[in-house]
């Protein structure tokens, strides 16, 4: 884990990954959903953020071989990827003013590890391990399965951001026009625990006495039973220490039961002892029934950054990406694989250097591309793979378009 | 008058469609293709402005829905009827009018979003069934009827977002009944961030006594739309120089309220008024851009001519007649010589009531011209004070009839949010509480201040029905 942290890439090698194994071709295909370039590609905004901090926004350009040459120059220590605009984001100064307007953008959803902080036991801020990797792999289940069959949408990327959390990128035609205030609605939609950014967390109520609870959170409830029971009393178990114990008493809204907690608590009773204790005596009334499961919600239900999906032309870093920080680099995720996923297993852009000198100075065929040769390989055909379910996806609808 | 191209494609899509002149409620997607006249033009887009102005200040008043309802279908009736067919013509022509007037800025063109859904909200509720059924049918909205089956494939889902009606076998028989619609899930953005409707596949599965929101929501996209594409292709419509004055002055209305009507109608009525009583209703029943221009006057014991113009037109059109205003005038410059004023000023005084020079008659000025920057130094307070000096001159003019320094903080909210003539009404009404007037009257028919003799004429009459009250 120090190690990693410690992975950070010199410029000198930041250079040879964008020269040799960064997968510009198939992050063109992915941004403009086939082979000729379009305006998905050509009014795209880039911005990149430079090694000296500097950040540099709205480029744009014709083909990825110029994106390519364009970043070998500056060499940033990463690049983000924007909207596509109703003109060439580079031409922004020649046009009138208010003309530049985002039409398209794939929807994004970014979760972050820092917004579960107050309910994490085993790292806090910037650091991330297996074991909280656990609530990044619950929100991953109950995301993607809301996206796909709640909203219809099947190209759905998820890349780990290269430190403590994960993009998803969705691509299907619909969501790439969504607008900023139907954005905004699937966020609502999908929001159930406010992140709490201050000291004054707030409850979590998700029932109201009266209702049942919606249709969406009853699916996501049955996984995340589980994931509570595993993640929360087994793994993390929060509510030993007193900070974690006061935590879970401002959630629990019957006095009594509270009392009652403080009183049979000792020294060293798990979370799951007192988790057991709140199982009894919530058993058969329904409204303690409800505030089970809206604690149940809080611990393990995805915690959204919405402002990043909210607007269509907010940036997010780009897929493979090399996390400055921690050298690691930003892979997709295959969300059926994403419980045995370790951020820590993460190849670094240094490692990669490693594999390819050794694969170079090895007698192998060199007319493969780099990237072949090294551990990113399977990552990168995942995009390609990927990218082809949705060039596909196109190709159909163009069809239904010309016989029309 | 609306561009060829709209009509171009409007035509292929209305073939074998009825008029839209023949149902009440329009969702105006097709502009009208008789010939106006330059009158009816501007003559039924006041007409519309009016109610509009009245929804606005509404809005900024606060009133719940059903005041408003009840206010705007009052307002409709005087204005807009839509009982015939000639007066949905109107009803048609006028919404178009309007959407050239206020397509032109970003700012304008929501706020006239605004109020016209709200009016298209109002009326919905007040056709009949028949009539609502008419528009959907008309429109084609995209909606799938959901099948009973598949109703019932997904029934816990949907019972349980059902709300909660008592006892619940009510509540089982009503479910069954409600007819249930899917909808994309883009289309109902709103209930989808609520979590209230159920989501499958990216549609959305709403119950029939959702469908209202629907529409309106739809009203409201298509005209936002519209709107956009008019104000694209409005520079192509300066070829007729008649209308782009109107539609400047009709833009214009709406900043200020309304352009308002209320002219010389009163005029003779009140021919009683005479010099010694201009005093006695400055303190009285002026609004407070008069009272300033009357201080002023006793201060200085002179005004200067665009003062004295906007001034006098007031008191001319208040009743009082032209010997009596001469009278005053000569009274209040006290400090000039005959011989001065009688070459000076008397000239200007018979010229604005029409006695000399082209013998027009002049209105006095309303809000709107009040309201936008001339060549006057004498505008409205509400617009050109600082908020301090506001609230001390409001309570400098008021405070003797009831306005007290805990009704400040509300009118000063409404002059930031820019609703001049709504503060101005706001302090009408709490000066007249007196006379029972209560907070959301305005002056008279629950309408807003459009014209300074309008506020005084009608403070003059409330105050008279008082004393006459008392006497009894």
């Amino acid at each position: 884990m120090e190690d990693v942290e410690m992975d950070v890439a010199s410029p000198e090698v930041m250079l040879t990954f964008y020269n040799r194994i960064y997968p510009f071709q198939s992050i063109f295909n992915w941004l403009n959903q086939g082979h000729t370039p379009t305006k998905r590609f050509t009014h795209r905004e880039f911005a990149f953020t430079l090694q000296n901090d500097v950040y540099l926004r709205y480029n744009s350009f014709a083909t990825y071989e110029d994106l390519k040459k364009q970043v070998c120059q500056y060499n940033p220590s990463r690049f983000e990827i924007g909207p596509v605009y109703s003109l060439r984001p580079r031409d922004r100064k020649t046009a009138r003013p208010g003309a530049m307007v985002p039409l398209e953008r794939e929807l994004v959803f970014d979760i972050d590890m820092t917004d579960y902080d107050s309910i994490r036991t085993c790292c806090s801020g910037a650091d991330i391990c297996k074991r909280c990797w656990g609530f990044i792999a619950a929100a991953v289940h109950v995301i993607d399965d809301a996206i796909r069959k709640q909203f219809g949408y099947n190209h759905l990327l998820w890349v780990y951001s290269g430190r403590r959390g994960i993009h998803l990128w969705i691509s299907d035609k619909e969501a790439l026009e969504l607008t900023d205030d139907q954005r905004k609605a699937i966020v609502g939609w999908l929001t159930v625990v406010r992140a709490e950014k201050s000291e004054m967390a707030k409850k979590t109520e998700i029932h109201t006495p009266l209702k049942e609870l919606p249709p969406l959170l009853k699916t996501a409830l049955e996984h995340l039973k589980y994931t509570f029971n595993d993640l929360i009393l087994e793994d993390q178990d929060p509510f030993s220490s007193d900070e974690g114990f006061e935590h879970l008493l401002r959630l629990i809204t019957d006095s009594g039961l509270a009392a009652r907690l403080r009183d049979q608590r000792k020294a060293g009773s798990t979370s799951k002892e007192l988790w057991l204790i709140i199982l009894k005596a919530t058993e058969g009334t329904r409204i303690l029934q409800a505030m089970r499961e809206d604690i149940i919600f809080h611990y393990t239900y995805p915690r959204l950054d919405a402002e990043v999906s909210k607007h269509r032309n907010h940036l997010l870093k780009a897929p493979f990406c090399v996390h400055p920080k921690t050298g690691r680099v930003c892979v997709p995720i295959d969300p059926i694989q994403v419980d045995d996923f370790d951020p820590a297993e993460v190849p670094t852009v240094n490692q990669l250097m490693k594999e390819i000198n050794t694969a170079n100075t090895s007698t192998e065929s060199s007319s493969l591309p780099d990237w072949h040769k090294t551990a990113l390989r399977p990552y990168i055909d995942m995009l390609d793979k990927h990218v082809q379910g949705i060039m596909d996806d196109a190709k159909r609808s163009k069809g239904t378009d010309l016989s029309w | 008058m609306f561009n060829a191209r709209d009509r171009r494609s409007f035509k292929t899509e209305d073939a074998g469609d009825s008029k839209p002149e023949s149902q009440k409620l329009n969702f105006y997607d097709r502009p009208p293709r008789h010939d106006v006249t330059l009158e009816e033009f501007e003559i039924c887009a006041l007409n519309r402005l009016r109610i509009l102005a009245e929804i606005e200040s509404s809005l900024a008043r606060n009133r719940s829905w059903e005041e408003m309802k009840t206010q705007t279908t009052q307002q409709c009736k005087n204005y807009l009827p839509l009982d015939t067919e000639e007066d949905r013509k109107q009803d048609h022509v006028s919404h178009y009018v309007l959407r050239l007037a206020f397509c032109r800025s970003e700012d304008l063109r929501r706020r006239f979003i605004k109020a016209e859904g709200i009016l298209f909200r109002t009326r919905f509720d007040e056709v009949l069934k028949a009539d609502r059924e008419q528009l959907l049918d008309s429109q084609r909205l995209h909606w799938l009827k959901v099948e009973e089956t598949e109703k019932q494939n997904h029934r816990n889902e949907l019972y349980s977002l059902y709300p909660p009606i008592k006892p619940e076998d009510v509540r089982n028989t009503s479910f069954n009944r409600d007819t249930y619609y899917k909808v994309r899930w883009t289309r109902v953005p709103d209930l989808i961030e609520k979590r209230k409707v159920f989501l499958s596949g990216g549609w959305a599965y709403v119950p029939g006594r959702e469908q209202s929101s629907i529409i309106f929501q739809e009203f409201e996209d298509r005209l936002a739309r519209a709107l956009e594409l008019t104000a694209r292709s409005l520079p192509r419509l300066d070829e007729d120089s008649r209308l782009v004055p109107i539609l400047d002055n009709l833009s214009n209305g709406f900043v200020a309220g309304v352009s308002s009507e209320w002219s010389s109608s009163t005029e003779g009525k009140n021919g009683e008024i005479t010099a010694e009583m201009v005093d006695h209703h400055a303190r009285n029943d002026f609004p407070m851009c008069m009272r300033t221009l009357h201080e002023q006057l006793r201060k200085d014991h002179h005004l200067k001519h665009f003062g004295r113009l906007q001034y006098g037109l007031f008191l001319k059109v208040l009743g009082l007649p032209i010997e009596e205003s001469i009278v005053f005038w000569r009274k209040s410059f006290d400090r000039i010589t005959d011989d001065k004023f009688n070459k000076e000023y008397k000239y200007n005084i018979r010229h604005s009531f029409g006695l000399e020079g082209k013998r027009a008659n002049y209105p006095a000025k309303s809000c709107q011209q009040i309201l936008s920057p001339g060549p006057s130094e004498h505008g409205c307070p509400y617009r050109h004070y600082s908020p301090e000096n506001l609230q001390t001159a409001l309570l400098a003019n008021y405070s003797s009839q009831g306005l007290t320094s805990a009704d400040l903080p509300e009118v000063v909210a409404l002059v930031k949010s820019g609703h001049f003539h709504v503060a101005c009404t706001r302090v009408f009404e709490i000066t007249h509480a007196s006379c029972g007037i209560k907070k959301g009257d305005g002056v008279g028919g629950f309408e807003s201040v459009t014209h300074p003799n309008q506020y005084a004429a009608r403070s003059i009459e409330l105050r008279k029905g008082d004393i006459k009250k008392e006497g009894t």
